[in-house]
């Protein structure tokens, strides 16, 4: 350990990407975690997935690995005369109509695909397209939700646990009053007084009721640091209070706002299906994950998987990524470790 | 079995650790040594000699997956071998035939059982005692180890209790079984000299009296003259000496254990340099080389760069709901301190040297007294003012482990200071700088790009001192700088010091409770004694003619060395 060794230590940035170079899981998960922020992108930019409302299959059409299903499969050929019917006297000139527009070139009605790669939804949308419309709304509210509680609860947490007392019992009396009300509650509270709905407001619900968590975890961290000698012997160099606790404390709690981070990033795409499920998520016409699944509840019940399958996995998936990553990211950070 | 077979003897021990996949570390290198029945050895090192390894080897405490013991190797207790026993058969000797107490008491003990239960455990575990037995018994152990009023003690929680008290426990919970074989791991490295004192003689009396052989393992080789029969010196995981205590005491053989001997300040004499390990085992030195000294003392021509009157600090302890209770960590304490000169403060610990030395930099708030800095009260002024006085009075804490930044290279520690204070023109000016101070310490140059936890505690001590420099601070505040390093790393850092303090004209406040070591650096030494200064004189005269009762019993317990 006391050996010099001829090379350089490099910066700790450098440091940690050389480390991370080196792992395989976590080059592996960063480039899923990278993968779906592309897709968020492509998505935003209207690259990929902006048809995703066009009816291009059949209601509930199934995946193609699954096969056609023959009764909705029957629904989809509508160039097929209709059948005499007695009880309808206008089934003639009715046809005689379509006919005569489709002639003309009126119609639109194009044919409908009886299966899909990952199958489609009630109204007939692609659900790898649809997935990844969701998924643009919900990494981007769980990303950036998550981003603002830990970021909330950083400074909350070190300005509380590194100066104490009066300013300390200010933000533990705060804290006190926002864990005390239920956190739904909360959220409702939050919800009514901004009003308009929308993926902001989203943001703003879950990032201004999320930053307990970390702030409770940071505070005990400062607590337990502003009094090591090394934080002492900053103050003793004449190092500010505003230095002492963001650049020789943050970077030795960094990893518990990481791992809070990982935490928060699911909790608050779950979140998002909750609130969507009472009424105060996503407006309407947006998709999101959380809407999916929802969707899904009513399917089940008629048997038809996929939907809530696709947007089940490509959650787990992320979010399993995004753990690993963070994980990967927190030990690269600790200079110690080998 | 005769009687002079040995207790235990260790043969060809090889132990190396698994560092990771491929790489091993080989801690102890084949080392063989004996203990005989009723007799007490020595095991003493530094740290990384392995004598700690060999220890746990003993005791079968060294973690198994990453330990690899070589085969050749042989501990045998009593003629039976121990290695290749299940662990079933060793925790059964364990405990009861051989018993084992560690260096710090205050984390060998669970502190939520009462100190009652834990002994009575042992009891019970070992001997089967039912609980009102192993409560009579654990009452006879408490008053046999010396603590007053054990009927009381009994139910004590280990933080009731002070830290020599606690290490009595722990001497009571080993000899509890009437163990064959005692191992005292470095048993008062963290306790006060007095302390010290006490549990060797307690550690002494129970050998005797039980017939037990003791294992003493200590990196001090001056406390083993009072206790051991034998001396085995090791180093770098091999045995350097071995021979009856007075033999490697008086006549060493090896240089390595003269060295040892002799880096270590004495209170006789004071060297302007101390030797070190290397001056020996080079062969530059011998044993009885005469050594230029250094004469110390305030002169009443010494112009003063602090004058300190009647400092006072308290700490407020919350009792109840609004109510508080003073504790006063340090009463009128006066001084005065002369440009160039050393001030060592010795006292045990609660004494309030410390923070004699956090309240001077303002890392406390005095609640009275002044402290004149160029006619200046440092502890009146606004935090704004105070800024400009940080850089010119400087502190270098006790563990070199705690007071760097992990996070920080050492190029950034040390730019960190000249960039808040605005010392050199540039950063080009400042890396320059910072460059040549590393080897001014003693450090390399590629030194500036590593991270702290690459370097040795003793290069640890360096980087400290190194940034301290980067401000040419006037004053300079070493609270138990050394007391963490071994004696050879002592003895370098220690020269650093003074050959730092000849160059730059600063004045040192040397707190230790190493009073050898405040004797050799210090020109004027202040004794504290619960917050309040008992003596206070020149340095020789103090050690020559002590007057007040406490440096006395200060004095009488510093370890002999023979």
């Amino acid at each position: 350990m006391n050996q010099m060794i001829e090379n350089l230590s490099p910066g700790l940035w450098a440091l940690a990407w050389r480390r991370l170079r080196a792992d395989r899981v976590a080059m592996v998960s960063l480039a899923v975690v990278l993968l779906f922020l592309l897709s968020v992108l492509l998505s935003a930019t209207g690259l990929v997935a902006a048809d995703w409302e066009d009816e291009v299959a059949v209601n509930y059409a199934p995946p193609g690995f699954v096969g056609p299903d023959p009764a909705l499969a029957a629904l989809a050929r509508p160039s097929l005369p209709a059948p005499p019917n007695a009880f309808d006297p206008l089934a003639s000139d009715l046809s005689e109509l379509k006919t005569e527009l489709a002639r003309h070139g009126k119609t639109t009605q194009a044919v409908k695909a009886s299966t899909l790669p990952f199958g489609a939804d009630k109204w007939g949308h692609d659900i790898v397209k649809k997935t990844i419309k969701g998924g643009q709304t919900s990494i981007v509210v769980g990303l950036v939700a998550a981003l603002v509680a830990v970021a909330l609860g950083t400074l909350f947490g070190a300005v509380s646990g590194f100066y104490g007392g009066k300013v300390d019992d200010l933000f533990n009396w705060f804290y006190s009053i926002f864990t005390s009300i239920p956190s739904i509650l909360m959220i409702l509270t939050v919800a009514a007084v901004l009003q308009t709905r929308g993926v902001l407001t989203i943001v703003l619900i879950l990032g201004l009721t999320g930053w307990t968590g970390p702030y409770r975890l940071i505070r005990a961290e400062y607590i337990k640091h502003k009094a090591r000698e090394y934080v002492m012997a900053a103050d003793a160099i004449g190092a500010s209070g505003w230095r002492r606790m963001f650049s020789h404390i943050l970077p030795n709690v960094s990893h518990v706002a990481l791992v809070q981070m990982s935490i928060l990033v699911v909790g608050f795409i779950k979140a998002e299906v909750i609130l969507s499920f009472l009424g105060f998520g996503v407006p309407v016409g947006v998709v999101s994950w959380g809407s999916m699944l929802n969707e899904a509840q009513n399917e089940l019940i008629l048997g038809k998987w996929w939907q809530l399958a696709a947007a089940a996995s490509a959650m787990a998936l992320l979010v399993t990524a995004f753990s690993l990553f963070a994980d990967a990211l927190r030990d690269a950070l600790d200079p110690k470790l080998k | 079995m005769t009687d002079d077979q040995p207790l235990l003897e260790v043969r060809d021990l090889r132990v190396s650790f698994r560092i990771d996949k491929k790489r091993t570390f080989e801690a102890v290198k084949g080392i063989s040594f004996s203990l005989p029945k009723n007799a007490t050895v020595a095991l003493v090192g530094e740290s990384g000699s392995g004598k700690s390894v060999s220890s746990l080897a003993v005791m079968g405490l060294l973690p198994v997956e990453t330990t690899i013991m070589h085969a050749g190797s042989s501990i045998r207790f009593d003629g039976r071998e121990l290695l290749g026993q299940s662990i079933e058969a060793r925790r059964a000797l364990c405990g009861k035939d051989i018993a084992m107490i560690f260096q710090e008491p205050m984390s060998s003990l669970n502190p939520v059982f009462t100190v009652g239960f834990q002994i009575g455990e042992v009891l019970r575990q070992h001997l089967g005692m039912d609980k009102r037995q192993a409560r009579a018994r654990t009452l006879e152990l408490l008053e046999e180890v010396g603590i007053p009023d054990p009927a009381n003690k009994i139910d004590a929680y280990p933080s009731q209790m002070s830290g020599g008290q606690q290490q009595r426990v722990m001497i009571a919970m080993a000899i509890a079984c009437e163990p064959r074989l005692l191992i005292a791991d470095e048993p008062t490295t963290a306790l006060d000299v007095t302390i010290q004192k006490q549990i060797m003689e307690l550690i002494a009396r129970l050998q005797k009296k039980h017939q037990m052989s003791v294992l003493f393992i200590t990196h001090d080789l001056g406390l083993v003259g009072e206790i051991a029969d034998r001396v085995i010196v090791m180093r770098h995981g091999e045995v350097r000496e071995e021979g009856s205590a007075s033999q490697v005491l008086r006549a060493p053989a090896d240089a390595y254990t003269r060295a040892l001997l002799h880096c270590r300040p004495k209170l006789d004499e004071r060297p302007v340099r101390l030797p070190v390990i290397d001056d020996y085992l080079s062969g530059r030195f011998t044993a009885d080389a005469e050594l230029p000294q250094r004469s110390r003392g305030y002169l009443p021509s010494d112009d003063n760069v602090l004058v300190v009157e009647n400092l006072q600090k308290s700490f407020y302890l919350r009792e109840g709901l609004f109510g508080k209770r003073e504790f006063k960590a340090v009463k009128d304490v006066s001084f005065t301190l002369p440009r160039g000169k050393t001030l060592g403060v010795v006292g045990e610990s609660g004494s309030g040297k410390t923070t004699v030395g956090l309240t001077l930099l303002r890392l406390h708030r005095a609640t009275g007294g002044s402290a004149l800095f160029e006619g200046r009260d440092l502890l009146a002024m606004s935090d704004r003012e105070y800024q400009a006085y940080k850089r010119r009075i400087q502190i270098i804490f006790q563990n070199p482990y705690a007071s760097l930044n992990p996070r920080f290279t050492v190029g950034q520690i040390l730019l960190e200071p000249m960039r808040i204070h605005r010392i050199g023109l540039n950063d080009a000016e400042r890396i320059e700088h910072a460059h040549y101070l590393l080897k001014r310490v003693g450090l390399p140059e590629q030194a500036f790009h590593r991270y702290p936890h690459e370097f040795s505690g003793g290069q640890r001590q360096r980087i400290a001192i190194a940034r301290c420099l980067t401000m040419k601070p006037e004053i300079l505040v070493c609270d138990e700088s050394v007391s963490a390093l071994d004696v050879s790393v002592q003895a370098q850092v220690l020269n650093l010091l003074q050959d730092l303090q000849d160059e730059y004209k600063m004045s040192y406040i040397f707190i230790s409770h190493d009073l050898s070591v405040v004797k050799y650096i210090s020109d004027r030494v202040m004794v504290m004694h619960h917050g309040s200064v008992v003596e206070m004189a020149d340095s020789d005269e103090l050690y020559r003619n002590p007057q007040h009762p406490y440096t006395r019993t200060l004095l009488a317990a510093i370890p002999s060395g023979a």
